[in-house]
């Protein structure tokens, strides 16, 4: 049971306060995609051993949605950003 | 055995005196006395059988390693306690003892009997055999479990309870020994705040035998004891048990309470345990080190004991386990031992395996005998050993030998010693693998997580003053970390060294030769699972149940590596160890769930309604956390008759129900329409304010999730309702899909369920009432039309009132702030006692609304189930300018299809026959080629005959004709396929009385 | 070497000195016609069914550890076939009606006990579905029945059937086939059956990265070497994506941690299997005594074969619902294992779009009782290259066009 600190409320709570929000960064096929294109995007992961970059809902704290880097190995969390730090970025 | 006269720094009361029940005997201790100091006192021996062989066991360790002597406390009453180590239970007056293991019984084991057939009870028998003819199997298994398991099950409800405490601290230290007390006390003078935990009764660890043989040993102990006291920073948990060590120092430790307190005089108010979970920024573990016992024949036998047990059962309890005594070993620390057991009267003979360079003539002129290069080959003795026999012994490479057998020495007590484990259980449980030390002989802790010390006799040091010193080095480093300055600097202090000799298996006699007491593990048994190439240390553990007992091979397991070692000639360090996992020492169910049991497991949630429905009568349905009315029965009613009387009051005149369990989310802001559009399946877009809709949702697979009315308020302003069960799961959905892929829209919800309160009224003469309970409303039918919603007061209260219905009939919802909930239900209920108002539960809710064809998200559908299955085609808008959340699925291969399973009614040919809901439906009678099933079925009161839903694969093709019901019990029946509304399908009543 | 109570005998009254390897360890080859990744019990069902169904094939099974070291070795030992769709209970009762004979076709007693496994309901909706899979299941010829809480009160009077807890036990199902088996032995049993038919068993081999040209699979790289193979099928649960990402595949899974526990042994006192989805607990006796009681999965994906304390905490406390006589029973023991779960809660049992590649996967929580059936209908899917019929349903096929086998969504299943 890992620590993460949420970006918006600022503290390092318990992650039972947090509900995991599956892989980041998942981009929407469109619509007029083909059946395996929106299969991939639907139920596809890559599921990564090692680093990976995931989201996090702080459902009950201010109910923010961020990502946060965890090595899925040793649960350290390596880094937190906001989707505003995203596409300030872009 | 008998107690000494009064020791230095003895831990019993002899002031109280003790009894305590063995077998149907009294005996006696002291207060202070562990169960095992008060049974080695009265001379119980055995206190134990073995697991396989039924062998007789006696005490061998002080602590928590004990592999032997489990006994249950209190059998058979409400504080019936399994599995119970005698060597850390505390006696209290009047303890009720038993073995814990003995089949028929402690003195008469028929295992013990079956002695000729040990043999072939070797590793892994049962794989190979026991498996013919198959049909005997389950007699083998009868036969095998008799033997299984140790302490019977308790049988009556727990008399005690439990909690749980949480905590955060800046250092945490475990373990209360000499390194543990100073750390604790250096980090506390630093400014820390910091928690200090012990599983024993009070600090001291095993420095309190030093203090009985050193001075200076005793004034710092005293000293620190006493600063450690006053300091107010310092949190000292005794009786406490660190059991689990998680992911970033969440620390988790396990409070014996009141386990040593008579049964009487125990406070009922007070929990028997208490789980505490600590968060520590920094973790010193300061967790000591077990001492290992020596390989040889029968070194299982009573009487055989820990060299560092005898010597605290000597100091601590004045036990002197025997009076002759052999004491054995590869490390300088027998030669303590030797010399307190001089202290005490006792001449002792010290068998080295080493050829020790140490002085020993002062212990020989005191009378001790010293026999260096020798080791003990075996025990002699039935129920308890009597003698040892001893030979020569010479090392070449990694190979023992015998060199010469030499004597045979009678005894009644052994004492060995070889070399001491680290206690490194908590640094390995988030994933650290322990490392071997040759210089050491023993697996160290890696201690290479963040914000993680060790300190002390797990850290190799032997001797308390360098223990004193490790503590706090490791608080100046656990300081330093949390950017705190030590009072006083502390340099990392030099180890000393006992000298421990590499292990010792001569393989003399492997059959006898005991690794696992608790599991009947010999030398022979980790080289026959070698042999058959069980090779890797955890095969060895899984095939021989090595370290698999409570004790989880604290004893056991390095000596287990260290024969695996010698036999496949593979170094300790390339072996490692198997990998050691929570919980350090068995945590009671209890303590674990804590407060969580009987109703307190999860939250229940009540309608602002609740007494009024309790006043009522009604009988509950559990839906999800919500405790739901599920009907009212008068007098003697049944379901059946209760839901008929509350269906009919909604049909033909007045029926109430409180809806407020339904989720209800409030959305905001300019985008908010363009919101519902892209979660919902249908046309947001023209939704005027004080308009309500009917709404859809699916997931992106294009399954229903979920289905609701949403009313519009403004522009900008929406009250969505959800189901009962889906409120939080479409809350969660809605911000995720929000914040991730649309963040554009300028938009925010609240989940308002608790805010507000709904009393629906229902029924031909709804119109009266609500005419009657709130004037600024106009209620015609004109003025206020189905679907519409207003803002008024009712009965005095701010009400926004919808007509929506989900019965077909006349129907208003009146939502109110919550806490004017009751009032509002009372008030109705009362003023519509003019129409004979019936209040109606989840029951005939669900006729009412299966008698119009209304589905029920999660009843008729089932996660498989799209728009156009359910037969809500209508609700599906393809044309949005942005594609709802689920669309593209919709036209998959597979989804598409026309032949899908769909949600169609059914009618039984006997009108009486209500089908089970669950039932399948086959196309001919005896076909068992499954087409769907019967999602809802009930008797309907308004139709006079059974009416049910249910999912047929191509269902919508085939209205009109007769497929089969196979329910599990009773007969195959015709069932009739139609559309899914059976009542009013011209909607007359939809407007009630005008 | 046959194994018997003779041979038991011999070797007891020669001192247990004769015994040999159950599965010789080997060198790799330079080659082999299939190669199998994974030695857990899946893997080494799929490489036992390989050689002896098709004899000429050279097989191989590749473990970077020792075999059954994996979920295996890590399952509570649930067994039974009670599933709802057509589709999965049809590969389960496959698999059912291969454990009942397995002990004599591996020549090894893995212990299948057929002591019957309860699935309890707590809330009318349980019921509903309790009835509707029941039902499935007898029409497909599964033994089932629904059991009412009086009669589950008979049959189990230590199990608290009463008003007085939270989410009241209301019925359950109940079928008698199902039961435990003993986890190591089925890893064990397979292995030695497969290597007396040929298959190399190569433990501390890690499969480093594949090697595939022109669509098709020639060889893997590994640390042992490279070694050639024909066909490639991997079996590596919870590493199935890692496994996929060195064919530039992706898969339709996330792994998870699930944690299990066991207490102290204790006399027999529970003599069936009980599962409660309502509550979220599982909990069988082991023939040792021990209460195997298994916990709940993570919310997050991961790969640390360790979870969070409080699901631990949480399944004690559901098992104090249903048995608050084990109050003051004691916990031992907990672990962790890392589960592939797929959307639908149902396995993959596929080729993939490299040639000469297959996948068996997905089996989240549920694998273990499908061990003998998996390997079955893999062995078969790979060595005819073309699927069984019953792994045709749980082709990769299904997460395009949209034929899902909603297991999780449907009825209340724990796995």
């Amino acid at each position: 049971m890992f620590l993460i600190t949420c970006p918006y409320c600022g503290e390092a709570r318990e992650e039972q306060e947090f509900s995991y929000a599956g892989e980041a960064l998942i981009k929407r096929a469109p619509l007029d995609s083909s059946d395996a294109e929106w299969g991939d995007y639907l139920f596809n992961r890559n599921n990564t051993k090692g680093p990976t970059l995931e989201q996090w809902q702080h459902t009950l704290g201010c109910r923010k949605l961020f990502m946060v880097e965890r090595n899925n190995v040793t649960n350290d969390i390596l880094a937190i950003k906001t989707f505003e730090s995203l596409r300030s970025d872009s | 055995m008998k107690r000494l006269p009064p020791q230095p720094c003895e831990r019993i009361n002899r002031k109280q005196r003790l009894s305590f029940k063995w077998h149907g005997r009294w005996y006696s201790g002291f207060a202070g006395d562990t169960l095992a100091s008060a049974m080695l006192v009265n001379d119980v021996t055995p206190v134990a059988r073995s697991f396989k062989y039924g062998r007789r066991r006696g005490i061998m360790a002080a602590g928590v390693e004990e592999p032997n002597a489990l006994v249950t406390l209190e059998s058979g009453s409400h504080h019936h306690t399994p599995n119970v180590r005698a060597t850390d239970a505390e006696l209290y007056e009047e303890m009720q003892v038993q073995a814990a293991s003995g089949v028929p019984s402690l003195e008469h084991d028929i295992r013990a009997w079956l002695k000729p057939l040990h043999r072939f009870m070797s590793a892994g028998f049962y794989y190979k055999t026991f498996k013919a003819p198959k049909n005997w199997w389950p007699w083998y298994e009868k036969g095998l479990r008799r033997f299984s398991g140790f302490s019977a099950a308790p049988s009556e409800p727990d008399a005690e309870h439990y909690d749980h405490q949480y905590h955060h601290a800046d250092i945490a230290v475990v373990g209360a020994g000499p390194a543990g007390m100073a750390a604790a006390l250096a980090a506390a003078q630093g400014g820390a705040r910091v928690i200090l935990l012990d599983e024993r009764p009070a600090p001291g660890g095993e420095m309190v035998s030093d203090c009985a043989t050193d001075q200076q040993a005793r004034q710092w102990f005293e000293a620190t004891r006493q600063a450690l006291e006053t300091q107010a920073n310092v949190s000292i948990l005794t009786r406490t048990t660190a059991y689990a060590l998680h992911d970033y120092n969440l620390l988790l430790a396990l409070e014996r309470r009141q386990d040593h307190l008579a049964l009487k005089a125990r406070n009922p108010q007070h929990s028997r345990q208490r789980s505490h979970r600590i968060r520590a920024r920094q973790v010193i573990l300061a967790t000591g080190s077990h001492e290992r016992p020596l390989l040889f024949a029968n070194n299982d036998l009573s009487g055989i004991m820990l060299a560092s047990a005898v010597r605290r059962y000597l100091h601590e309890y004045a036990v002197l386990c025997g009076d002759e005594v052999v004491i054995a070993g590869n490390n300088d620390s027998i030669y303590v031992l030797a010399s307190e057991l001089l202290n005490a009267g006792v001449r002792p003979v010290v068998v080295d395996s080493r050829d020790s360079s140490l002085d020993t003539a002062a212990l020989q002129q005191r009378g001790a005998v010293v026999r260096t290069n020798h080791a003990i080959i075996e025990a002699v003795g039935s129920s308890r050993v009597t003698a040892v026999r001893i030979a020569e012994i010479r090392q070449t490479g990694n190979r023992w030998d015998i060199v010469s057998l030499k004597e045979t020495l009678p005894c009644n007590l052994v004492a060995l010693s070889g070399g001491f484990s680290p206690v490194v259980h908590l640094d390995c449980h988030t994933g650290s693998r322990p490392v071997f030390s040759g210089e050491f002989q023993a697996f160290m802790p890696a201690c290479d997580r963040p914000n993680r010390f060790v300190a002390g006799s797990v850290n190799a040091h032997p001797d308390w003053a360098g223990c004193r010193d490790d503590g706090m080095h490791a608080a100046a480093s656990a300081l330093a970390a949390l950017a705190l300055t030590p009072s006083s600097p502390a340099e990392k202090p030099r180890r000393k060294s006992l000298g421990t000799g590499p292990f010792l298996y001569l393989s003399h006699k492997p059959d006898k030769v005991f690794l696992d007491m608790q599991n009947d593990v010999k030398a022979s048994d980790i080289a026959q699972a070698i042999a058959e190439n069980y090779r890797s240390i955890e095969h060895i553990k899984r095939y021989t149940a090595l370290g698999f007992g409570t004790d989880q091979g604290k004893t056991g397991n390095v000596n287990g590596i260290a024969v695996a070692s010698a036999v496949t000639g593979i170094p300790m360090e390339q072996i490692g160890t198997t990998t050691f996992r929570p919980m350090y020492t068995p945590v009671t169910m209890g303590a674990l769930a804590g407060e969580e049991t009987g109703l307190l497991y999860d939250p229940q949630r009540f309608t602002p309604m609740q007494h009024s429905h309790v006043q009522a009568g009604a009988q509950f349905e559990v839906v999800g956390q919500w405790m739901r009315p599920w009907y009212f029965p008068q007098g003697d009613e049944d379901l059946h008759t209760a839901v008929a009387r509350e269906c009919q009051a909604a049909r033909q005149s007045l029926a109430m129900m409180d809806a407020s369990t339904l989720g209800k989310i409030d959305i905001q802001g300019p985008d908010a329409r363009e919101l519902l559009a892209r979660v919902y399946t249908n046309a947001w877009a023209k939704l005027a304010p004080g308009k309500c809709r009917y709404g859809l949702m699916c997931d992106e697979n294009g399954m229903i999730i979920d289905d609701g009315v949403t009313a519009c308020v403004s522009d900008t302003h929406f009250i969505m309702t959800t189901t009962t069960g889906g409120a939080a799961r479409v809350y969660a959905h809605l911000e995720r899909w929000h914040q991730t892929e649309w963040p554009e829209l300028r938009v925010c919800f609240t989940s308002v369920t608790d805010h507000w309160s709904t009393t629906a009224v229902v029924g031909p003469k709804a119109r009266r009432l609500m005419e009657k309970i709130c004037s600024d409303i106009d209620f015609s039918v004109e003025a206020f039309p189905f679907m519409d919603w207003r803002e008024g007061t009712v009965l005095g209260v701010p009400a926004r009132v919808m007509r929506i219905s989900f019965s077909g009939e006349l129907s208003y919802e009146i939502n109110v702030q919550a806490n004017y909930g009751r009032y509002i239900w009372d008030q109705v209920h009362e003023i519509g006692q003019a129409w004979n108002i019936t209040p109606y539960g989840t029951e005939s809710m669900h006729v009412l609304r299966a008698e119009k064809g209304y589905i029920i998200v999660g009843q008729d559908t089932d996660g498989s189930i799209t728009p156009h299955d359910a037969g809500m085609g209508w609700a599906v808008a393809r044309n949005k300018p942005y594609p709802f959340i689920g669309l593209r699925s919709l036209s998959r291969s597979d989804t598409a299809r026309a032949d899908r399973k769909q949600l169609v009614g059914l009618l039984t040919a006997d009108p009486d026959t209500v089908l089970p809901e669950g039932c399948q439906l086959v196309r001919h009678p005896e076909d068992s080629a499954m087409l769907g099933h019967v999602t809802s079925s009930y008797h309907s009161p308004t139709l006079q005959r059974s009416i049910a839903m249910a999912v047929v694969r191509n269902g919508f093709a085939l209205q009109g004709e007769t497929i089969y019901a196979r329910p599990v019990s009773g007969e195959t029946l015709p069932v009739l396929i139609r559309d899914t509304n059976f009542y009013d399908a011209g909607k007359e009543q939809l407007d009630g009385e005008r | 070497m046959n194994y018997s109570w003779l041979g038991v005998l011999k070797a007891g009254l020669g001192g247990n000195q004769s015994w040999t390897p159950a599965w010789p360890d080997q060198e790799p080859r330079e080659g082999y016609d299939v190669v199998i990744i994974g030695g857990g019990g899946h893997g080494l069902a799929t490489a036992y069914y390989l050689a002896r169904d098709f004899p000429g094939k050279k097989v191989a099974v590749l473990e970077k550890g020792y075999i059954g070291g994996g979920n295996t070795g890590r399952n509570t030992t649930i067994v039974r076939s009670n599933y709802l769709w057509d589709e999965a209970a049809d590969l389960y009762e496959h698999a059912l009606k291969l454990w009942e004979d397995l002990s004599e076709e591996l020549d090894y007693n893995v212990m299948f006990s057929q002591r019957g496994v309860y699935n309890l309901g707590h809330s009318l909706q349980d019921m509903r579905d309790i009835e509707r899979r029941v039902n499935a299941n007898q029409l497909n010829g599964i033994d089932a029945e629904v059991v009412s809480t009086t009669e589950l009160k008979q049959r189990i009077p230590i199990m608290e059937t009463g008003a007085h807890t939270r989410y009241p036990v209301l019925g359950a199902s109940f079928q008698p086939r199902g039961g435990v088996a003993r986890h190591d032995a089925v890893a064990w049993g397979f292995a030695r059956a497969a290597a007396a038919r040929g298959v190399d068993i190569i433990q501390n081999c890690e499969v480093h990265a594949l090697d595939i040209e022109a669509g098709r699979i020639r060889g893997l790289d590994t640390s042992r070497g490279y070694i050639r193979a024909g066909q490639v099928g991997s079996v590596a649960a919870g590493h199935s994506s890692v496994i996929a990402a060195m064919a530039g595949l992706r898969l339709p899974l996330e792994s998870h941690p699930l944690q299990a526990f066991v207490s102290e042994p204790m006399k027999p006192v529970l003599h069936t299997v009980v599962m409660s989805n309502g509550v979220h607990g599982y909990v069988s006796q082991s023939d040792k005594g021990d209460l195997v009681i298994g916990a709940g999965i993570d919310s997050y994906s991961g790969y640390s074969q360790r979870g969070s304390p409080h699901l631990i905490d949480h399944a004690a406390a559901a098992i104090l619902q249903l048995f608050p006589v084990f109050s003051r029973a004691k916990i031992n023991r907990q672990w962790g294992g890392i589960v592939d779960v797929c959307p639908d809660a149902c396995p993959i049992i596929s080729p993939t779009p490299v040639e000469g590649l297959y996948f068996n996967c997905g089996w989240g929580t549920g694998g273990f009782k499908a061990t003998p059936g998996s390997g079955h209908v893999f062995a078969h899917t790979i060595g005819q290259d073309s699927p069984h019929p019953l792994a045709l349903p749980f082709h990769l096929d299904r997460f395009t066009t949209g034929a899902l086998i909603d297991e999780h969504g449907a009825a209340g299943v724990a796995h």
